[in-house]
């Protein structure tokens, strides 16, 4: 709060650059974290991004629906097909005020590419036990290239705001 | 030698509008003096308002107790971030901006009228936020608001005349540090407090001006005036402001800080060079931090991402690892020049901790580093967010930087306002003596609630997470913990909002005699003007303790760091 001498522009102390010096080094070492595990990590967030409307979209998800259905289950009392396409194959959420459509049947150790996109309001597309959480906004077609690890059933829970209903928006992705 | 404050006369007719503070020398300008009330008074119901909704959503979000429905549970959640991270926070900080730009320079408001129009125009949009919040279900869109979600055009629009208001508020700093250059009220560089504000002021000029380029169209595209606004511009604008907005308060805190370490223990700051490069990396580099918020947004490249999350190269953050040292490190060495040399901590022990701004300064900085900035930098690794994004993990992040940080220091220095600014006297001073502690440690539990639930996949708001049927059982345990640190930091709140009604309403006017709240006649305010530089390079002075407690700091923030990494790596693969 005092006013500072005239001359204030004096050597750091000791101390301080010792201090200075290993903060900064850790700084470098954060930011290489980054670039490192993108070349070399196994779990990197996707870029790929096209952009399209969402009647567009819906098509596509019909589409890729109709395909390769196999079967039916239910959620929050609503029929949802239950969808199987081969590995290596692009697999289609539709998120919704308030749902998840449809349900995807994977394979372990298989290489899917998850397309995701809302038809009206932004969702947060969060995999649970597994926690992996991605923002899924309206307009833009997000690509995830996955590889399920461990099998079971999981859960999509939604975990972006969209009004009243949102804590009842789930969905399901079974992995054998 | 340094001074407090050099007493050329005052100019121009403004001569008798001013007293001299009999504690702290300081001249205060009866406009200077009046927006401070006017603007703190503001802070305070609006903390108020923030309060009451807090408890009710702690409540429901424990689940035990589920207390809300959901229509009001959102509803109040969009009242509360609206009045907590905006209302309360900037309020405040147009106080200290005030005060900074003319009290601390010596000098008169040179712009009186211009500041009552911000504060006007910031009371009349904070009033009707929360007013169109409350009563019109149409505008639970929460703070964020995310188009395509919309509210009604009256909800944009308080947004813009509180954030117009704060320009202008802000425009009155600038105007009053030019003015009393010119008027020669300083001599020299501006005081690093001042200097602190100066960055805290010009990150909240570019950060309102990108809250205008996101709210500003969608006040339009609400009115029905443009068709279409992309999801992803809007995203990526709002977060120019809502996390700038974040690192207003990071200045402003670090600047109060620097105010309590000298109110309470009379410090110099070691190095004013290393101190103010600090803040001039908040300047540079805290602007990139909006890239937190879009790190699992489609349309964003890796590099892009990596670049801005990290501030070009985690430098914003090397800012802070340096106040980490010199403020603490400044208390040491005022204390070990008072005589308290014994060991290492010897200083510490012996430290004024039944002194509120002292409590209040320790308090902010251990959650501010060691759990907010820790976890703040950890979960706004580009890769790590795919962990934490939209979880629980992230309002436990920020709960410990904004309420256990600025507004645990905020609060603290409230107890100096009251005597020194509002000249009354400090009512329930043993409320105030424990009320950090009590806030503090709420804080610091319901934090630790967060942060574990989102472990768990908790998401945030969410009225109801047993749904999915998902949640392990523990998280009842840490819904809990949660819950029972909200309550614990709503009374911390309430005691201080007491304070500072009894006093304002009870107290005797006078002018104050001492600064200390716990007593004695020291004022180590003005003694620290007497350190000298032999005092501090004498090597018994030195702070060893502060700078173990650092390199103790920086192996935490290592391990949680590199945990993080280890539990990214167990997961499915993802690109």
């Amino acid at each position: 709060m005092l006013a500072p001498e005239k001359t204030w522009w004096k050597p750091i102390g000791r101390m301080e650059k010792t201090w200075l010096t290993v903060a900064l080094v850790w700084c470098v070492f954060l930011t290489v974290m980054m670039p490192l595990w993108y070349y070399m990590g196994k779990q990197n967030v996707p870029a790929e991004t096209y952009k399209i409307s969402p009647l567009d979209y819906n098509a596509k998800v019909t589409e890729f629906v109709e395909k390769y259905k196999v079967g039916e289950d239910t959620i929050n009392g609503i029929k949802l097909p239950v969808v199987e396409a081969p590995g290596g194959s692009d697999v289609y959420i539709r998120a919704s005020t308030w749902q998840w459509y449809p349900i995807l049947q994977l394979r372990k150790g298989e290489q899917y590419r998850l397309h995701l996109s809302s038809m009206d309001l932004g969702h947060g597309f969060s995999l649970q036990p597994v926690n992996i959480n991605l923002q899924v906004v309206p307009d833009y077609d997000y690509v995830a290239t996955i590889t399920p690890t461990t099998s079971g059933e999981f859960t999509i829970i939604c975990n972006e705001f969209c009004s009243l209903g949102h804590h009842t928006m789930i969905g399901k992705i079974i992995v054998k | 030698m340094a001074a407090l404050a050099p007493t050329t006369p005052w100019t121009k007719g403004a001569k008798d509008d001013y007293r001299v503070c009999g504690v702290t020398t300081l001249k205060v300008d009866m406009h200077t003096e009046r927006l401070i009330i006017a603007n703190a008074i503001m802070a305070v119901v609006t903390l108020t308002l923030g309060g009451i909704a807090a408890l009710l959503i702690a409540l429901t979000r424990w689940q035990a107790i589920h207390l809300l429905d959901a229509a009001w549970f959102y509803r109040l959640l969009t009242l509360h971030g609206i009045d907590m991270l905006v209302a309360w926070v900037v309020f405040f900080e147009m106080a200290l901006l005030t005060f900074g730009s003319t009290a601390l320079l010596n000098a008169r408001h040179a712009a009186p009228k211009l500041a009552w129009a911000g504060w006007g125009m910031m009371t009349v949009g904070g009033v009707l936020a929360n007013i169109v919040v409350l009563f019109d279900p149409k505008n639970t869109v929460m703070f964020t608001a995310y188009v395509p979600l919309k509210a009604q055009p009256i909800f944009y629009f308080s947004y813009i005349l509180y954030a117009v208001g704060a320009l202008i508020t802000t425009s009155t700093f600038f105007i009053n540090v030019v003015v009393a250059k010119r008027e020669k009220r300083f001599e020299g560089s501006l005081p690093l407090v001042v200097f602190g504000l100066m960055a805290t002021a010009i990150i909240a000029v570019f950060t309102l001006l990108e809250g205008a380029a996101a709210i500003v169209p969608a006040f339009f595209w609400s009115l029905g005036v443009i068709a279409h606004y992309d999801p992803g511009i809007y995203r990526n604008f709002f977060w120019g402001f809502g996390h700038p907005a974040q690192q207003v308060n990071l200045a402003a805190m670090v600047s109060v800080w620097y105010m309590l370490a000298n109110i309470t223990i009379g410090i110099r700051p070691l190095n004013e060079k290393f101190s103010r490069l600090a803040f001039i990396l908040y300047l540079f580099f805290i602007n990139l931090g909006s890239a937190h918020h879009l790190l699992v947004d489609p349309g964003l490249t890796f590099a892009w991402k990596a670049v801005n999350t990290s501030y070009a190269m985690y430098l914003a953050v090397l800012g802070s690892m340096m106040h980490a040292f010199s403020i603490p490190g400044a208390m040491e060495t005022a204390m070990r020049i008072k005589g308290h040399t014994k060991g290492l901590f010897g200083w510490l022990r012996d430290a004024p901790w039944n002194e509120p701004g002292f409590s209040s300064l320790v308090i902010s900085m251990v959650l501010f580093g060691w759990v907010g900035g820790v976890t703040g930098v950890t979960i706004g690794t580009e890769q790590i967010n795919m962990l934490v994004h939209n979880t629980m993990r992230l309002p436990g992040h920020f709960h410990a930087t904004v309420v256990g940080g600025t507004t645990v220091a905020f609060m603290g220095f409230t107890y100096y306002v009251i005597p020194l600014i509002f000249r009354k006297e400090l009512k329930l001073k043993k409320w105030a003596q424990w009320q950090p502690y009590v806030y503090g440690g709420g804080t610091a539990l319901l934090s630790l609630g967060m942060i574990t639930s989102g472990l768990q996949g908790v998401a945030r708001r969410s009225w109801d997470i047993t749904f999915a049927g998902v949640v392990p059982g523990t998280v009842n345990l840490t819904l809990a913990i949660f819950g029972i640190g909200a309550l614990i930091a709503v009374v911390g709140g309430i005691m201080y909002i007491a304070v500072v009604l009894v006093s304002i309403f009870t107290g005797e006017r006078k002018e104050a005699a001492t600064i200390l709240v716990a007593g004695g006649e020291g004022n180590p305010l003005l003694e620290s003007a007497s350190i000298t530089e032999e005092q501090m390079e004498k090597k018994q002075n030195q702070p060893k303790g502060t700078f173990v407690l650092v390199f103790a700091f920086l192996v935490w923030f290592a391990v949680y760091y590199l945990a993080n990494w280890w539990l990214l790596g167990r997961t499915w693969f993802i690109r």
